[in-house]
């Protein structure tokens, strides 16, 4: 596979590690969430045949974590964003 | 014998000799030669027995689809099982010999298997070795794998070097006859970057096998001079002996280059082979067709062939495989093969066309609405019988018979990403289906394109589409060539007979076998192929699986389509296991890293251990010491009396820095980092987000926005990578910055009570109690030069870690040593440093097994409930928090000789040795030379509780019981005096 890294260009995905589901960006805060919301969080996940949008580090590259569009029945990729870019757009900070 | 069998023609250079043997008998070939056209050139057909009923037999193809004869090549460590002799490119002193036979090709003791046959029918395994259970492994098997066999390995280390590359491409053409040599050409004139491979050693596909004319000259003179034009383009990389094995994601192949397997020795500095991973733009395949055979009775002997390839063996080889030869077709092209012979001066006894009516071949025998019911000679083809269009039956006699069932184009590679070929009844074939690789175009005969013109058309076509999408104009004239339509009636096999009639013949799968499976209802083409074995061999069922899928089809009353087929995995064709690996192979598997001290510690006689990827100092013996124990106990009281010098270098490093680095560290560990004093160091607890104990390790604040950070030796990597994930997608906005040090810092641990006269000594500031108390850490010189220094401890001692650029690593070792000389210091390794951690209480590898919380250590305390860090919440939940749950608790045995051992299981004393009566287990055990007996950490259910009893360490492995009494964890100075010293 090769993922279009948004900053380096085309890479070939030997460089990357892969996480999981892009929805671990949506940490719920710890001083507020309770037990039921981290379970949900951590264990409760999609498993879609089609466009899924997961975390792939480049681990052998420039250390990005990447949010990665891939369609699990072609393998096609479809966007590749930074995970830094996503988590502020996704309303995370500090 | 000398070359009976060679007639005139042929792409073979006769200027030339190459002198070989098979199974010890010398012949002569010349290059051009593949292994099966030289012996056939020799008059030997029989070159091996099938898989498992013996049978004898020579090649059914001239191609890599040959099911029959596979041979062993060469000798020694360069002996290679399982090749197919019609592949192998013949090189002068070449040396095959056959396989799955005893004592010879020509008598097979085996061969009984024949008799048998009613016995070893489709699913015999399955049924046969039923009972009992135990006798498989012991019994059935290894009888199985005798009688069953293929090539032998040699055991020997192959000597040969295979390689790994890297290729990219615009435009990839998948194979080099007609078609790809078009496509080539389209895409090489306009510019684009091509590769063409293509698996044979000499470029051109079926034209180097016919006597087709292209254009105004013979279709291999043609190819000839397309692979010239091409050579001659620098855009343009010709890769003959090179297989496409396999299409993978985004336009990424991987092929196999047979670098060096024509020639008897690779040359200087050459590989034997390369796997080659090629990224294209766009890839055209035109990889062919490969023709089937029909089955009928006892079709399998040697000297019946394929129509093709015995056409293909007297026009590209100069070999006419009998002197009377006859033929068996259900199309036009088996005609062809009788045309070409006939012209070659060779005899056509008779050519039996399956179909009624139609034009007779002029000056041939043409026997139409005939069939071949059955074949006679032992060890190869006398005669075959015929049953005419009137049921008359006719004995004729024939050496050599050409069969011809159709030819199916090859859609391997086009079914890599699952999707299905399609059946096109025109040609009684299956095609490439819709949903394959995405920019992958099949064309040429793999399209069902069969003719030449259609091939040469297709090439140059596909190539045209494949630049249009990179945005080139790709212009292209076509030389005139055939375009003869596909004329077949469709006939998988010949029905009436009683005996055995082949469709898989690497695996004896037979009409029969089909039949049975239908009976007993395995009638799905993936159950057919399971139960059956068909297509299962190394030439995954190439030549033989539609006939299987055919006959299925009328066995269910259901159209082919209908019935499907299975589809195709890489490799294309067999890959060797060495060529998988590459240059990783033994000591090269997996790089070595080397510690600071490993050149002083080898100088020593250190012995060495694998840590991860890391060679550690295990204990480093002294003259005269003759048992490892003897050496560890040593350094152990050495270092506890006076001081011990430890490599910790492999201890993760990361440097974290920016005005949020505390905060930072807050979320990340358990207990809290933003209160820590400049110049302190503090121990630090990370856990995973579901609340089990992730790493721990010291961690140092080196100024107010800079800490340094340490972890384990085994999660260097993946705490950095974790601290990276938290940092970027959990806390974009942070002001915190990261960098692994690991490598950057030799860093050693000094300990024990004269830890720091020993570091005064080097040392350029003041580290009295006083200047640097217990957990203080600073930035220091030695010798002027830029050193770091933390008070921490793992053994217990008095103790300090010294860090200096690695490039000084060699340099401290050798000072620490000469200034401790005067205090008797010791060098230890792992072995001693698990010995104090233990004495001590310290968690490690065998605890820190992540399936254990914080509580279960005994440091539950440390998650502070204050702030929110990763796993702090679910840390929480019920079940981690249970008064039964299980505690760390120190082990020692009741009678100081008894013997511990890691992984034995706690019983109450009484108790039968049943999982319901598991207490827990002893992670870790060494034998501690201050208490004079071994001792232990395990985990006890509500361990914290049972302090001061007795209970039983049980080990069903070891065939050890032993009473032991449960104590605290801290073995050795629980009030921490020393470190504090």
């Amino acid at each position: 596979m090769i993922i279009n890294h948004p900053i380096l260009g085309p890479r070939d995905a030997q460089e990357f590690v892969y996480l999981g589901d892009a929805s671990l960006i949506d940490r719920p805060d710890g001083m507020t969430a309770g037990i039921e919301s981290f379970h949900d969080y951590l264990y409760n996940r999609d498993n879609p045949a089609g466009l899924h949008r997961e975390l792939w580090y480049h681990e052998q590259g420039d250390r990005s974590w990447l949010v990665v569009t891939r369609n699990t029945v072609s393998h096609e990729i479809t966007s590749v964003e930074l995970a830094r870019d996503v988590a502020r757009a996704r309303g995370r900070s500090k | 014998m000398s070359q009976s069998n060679r007639i005139q023609g042929g792409l073979i250079d006769r200027s030339q000799t190459f002198r070989f043997s098979f199974d010890g008998v010398a012949y002569q070939g010349h290059p051009g030669d593949t292994l099966a056209s030289a012996l056939l050139a020799n008059g030997v057909c029989l070159m091996g027995r099938s898989f498992k009923y013996h049978r004898p037999r020579g090649p059914l193809s001239a191609g890599s689809e040959e099911p029959n004869a596979l041979v062993q090549l060469r000798t020694g460590a360069r002996q290679e099982p399982n090749t197919r002799a019609t592949v192998a490119e013949l090189f002068d002193g070449l040396e095959a010999t056959s396989q799955n036979a005893w004592p010879s090709l020509r008598f097979d003791a085996l061969a009984i298997n024949d008799r048998l046959n009613t016995f070893f029918t489709a699913g015999f395994y399955y049924k046969t070795f039923m009972w009992p259970a135990a006798f498989w492994e012991k019994v059935y098997e290894p009888i199985i794998r005798r009688a069953a066999g293929l090539g032998s390995l040699t055991k020997q280390e192959d000597p040969d070097d295979y390689d790994k590359g890297f290729l990219h491409c615009d435009v990839l053409v998948i194979g080099g006859g007609p078609a790809g040599l078009m496509a080539a050409l389209t895409a090489g004139r306009a510019g684009a970057r091509v590769i063409l491979a293509d698996e044979d050693f000499r470029l051109g596909g079926r034209l180097n096998a016919e006597t087709f004319a292209v254009g105004e000259q013979a279709g291999a003179d043609w190819a000839a001079g397309v692979a010239a034009e091409l050579a001659s383009l620098p855009n343009v990389r010709l890769m003959p002996r090179t297989t496409i094995v396999g299409a993978f994601d985004h336009g990424i192949y991987a092929a196999v280059e047979r670098v060096s397997d024509h020639l008897a020795v690779p040359a200087a500095g050459k590989p034997r082979q390369t796997l080659w991973r090629i990224y294209s733009k766009r890839a055209i395949l035109a990889g062919g067709a490969t023709e089937r055979p029909i089955a009928f009775e006892n079709n399998d002997r040697p000297g019946i062939m394929l129509a093709g390839s015995l056409r293909a063996y007297a026009n590209r080889w100069g070999v006419a495989v009998g002197d009377r030869v006859a033929v068996f077709t259900n199309n036009d092209d088996g005609l062809r093969t009788a045309r070409d012979l006939k012209g070659r001066g060779v005899d056509v006894v008779a050519v039996i066309d399956s179909r009624p009516g139609g034009d007779l071949l002029p000056g041939i025998r043409h026997l139409q609405g005939a069939e071949v019911i059955d074949s006679a000679g032992r060890l190869g083809l006398t005669s075959i019988t015929v049953r005419q269009a009137n049921g008359k039956t006719e004995v004729i006699s024939a050496n050599a018979l050409a069969v011809s069932g159709g030819w199916n184009p090859n859609v391997n590679i086009t079914s890599h990403h699952r999707s299905r070929p399609e059946w096109r009844d025109d040609i009684a074939a299956f095609v490439p289906g819709a949903g394959g690789p995405a920019n992958l175009a099949a064309a040429g005969a793999a399209a069902g394109d069969l003719s030449t013109h259609g091939a040469l058309r297709g090439g140059a076509e596909a190539a045209r589409e494949a630049l249009e999408t990179l945005g080139l104009q790709a212009p292209y004239s076509l030389p005139q060539a055939e375009d003869a339509p596909i004329a077949i009636t469709p006939l998988w096999y010949v029905s009436g007979g009683k005996g055995r009639a082949w469709i898989d013949p690497q695996n004896d799968v037979t009409v029969k076998d089909v039949k049975l499976a239908h009976k007993e209802n395995f009638s799905s083409v993936e159950h057919l192929k399971r139960y059956t074995t068909l297509g299962m061999a190394t030439d995954q069922g190439k030549t033989g699986n539609v006939l299987g899928l055919a006959i299925m089809a009328e066995l269910t009353g259901q159209s082919i389509p209908a019935t499907g087929t299975t589809i195709y995995r890489p490799p294309y064709t067999p890959v060797a296991m060495g060529t998988l690996a590459g240059r990783s192979r033994g000591k090269e598997f997996k790089p070595f890293r080397l510690t600071p001290s490993h050149k002083w510690a080898e100088e020593q006689g250190g012995i060495f251990v694998e840590v991860g990827n890391w060679l550690r100092l295990q204990w480093l013996p002294k003259p005269g010491e003759t048992t490892w124990r003897e050496s560890v106990d040593r350094e152990v009281l050495a270092t506890r009396k006076s001081v011990g010098i430890c490599d910790v270098t492999t201890l993760g490093k990361i440097d974290i820095q920016g005005t949020d680095a505390g905060a930072f560290l807050d979320k990340v560990y358990a207990n809290t980092f933003s209160t820590l004093a400049v110049g302190k160091c503090r121990y630090g607890l990370m856990l995973r987000e579901d609340g089990m104990v992730f790493d721990d390790g010291t961690t140092a604040r080196m100024g107010p926005n800079e800490y340094v950070m340490t972890t384990t030796t085994a999660n260097a990597v993946t705490v950095f990578r974790h601290l990276e994930y938290v940092r970027q997608c959990l806390f974009p906005d942070m002001d915190v910055q990261l960098i692994s040090t690991t490598e950057a810092w030799a860093q050693y641990s000094v300990a024990g009570p004269n830890a720091r006269k020993l570091l005064q000594k080097l040392v350029d500031q003041d580290i009295s109690d006083a200047a640097f108390p217990y957990m203080g850490a600073g930035n220091i010189t030695i010798g002027g030069l830029r050193a770091r220094l933390f008070r921490i401890s793992f053994s217990g001692e008095l103790a300090y870690e010294v860090a200096v650029p690695t490039r000084y690593g060699d340099a401290l070792i050798r000072a620490l040593t000469e200034a401790g000389r005067e205090f008797d210091a010791v060098v230890y390794g792992t072995e001693a440093l698990g010995v104090m951690r233990i004495e001590k209480g310290h968690v490690a590898g065998g605890e820190l097994n992540g399936q254990s919380t914080a509580l279960n250590m005994g440091l539950g305390k440390m998650v502070s409930k204050k702030k929110d860090s990763i796993g702090m919440v679910l840390s929480q939940r019920e079940g981690m928090n249970r008064a039964e749950g299980y505690r760390l608790v120190g082990v020692k045995p009741v009678d100081p000789k008894g013997v511990l051992q890691a992984g034995s299981h706690f019983l109450k004393i009484g108790a039968p040795p049943v999982l319901e009566s598991d207490g827990g287990w002893l992670t870790s055990k060494v034998y501690s030379p201050h208490l004079g007996c071994d001792i232990a950490l395990g985990y006890l259910k509500a361990g914290d509780q049972k302090i001061g009893r007795r209970m039983r360490a049980v080990n069903f492995l070891t065939k050890t019981d032993t009473e032991v009494e449960i104590v605290s964890p801290h073995f050795f100075d629980p009030e921490g005096e020393r470190l504090r010293g």
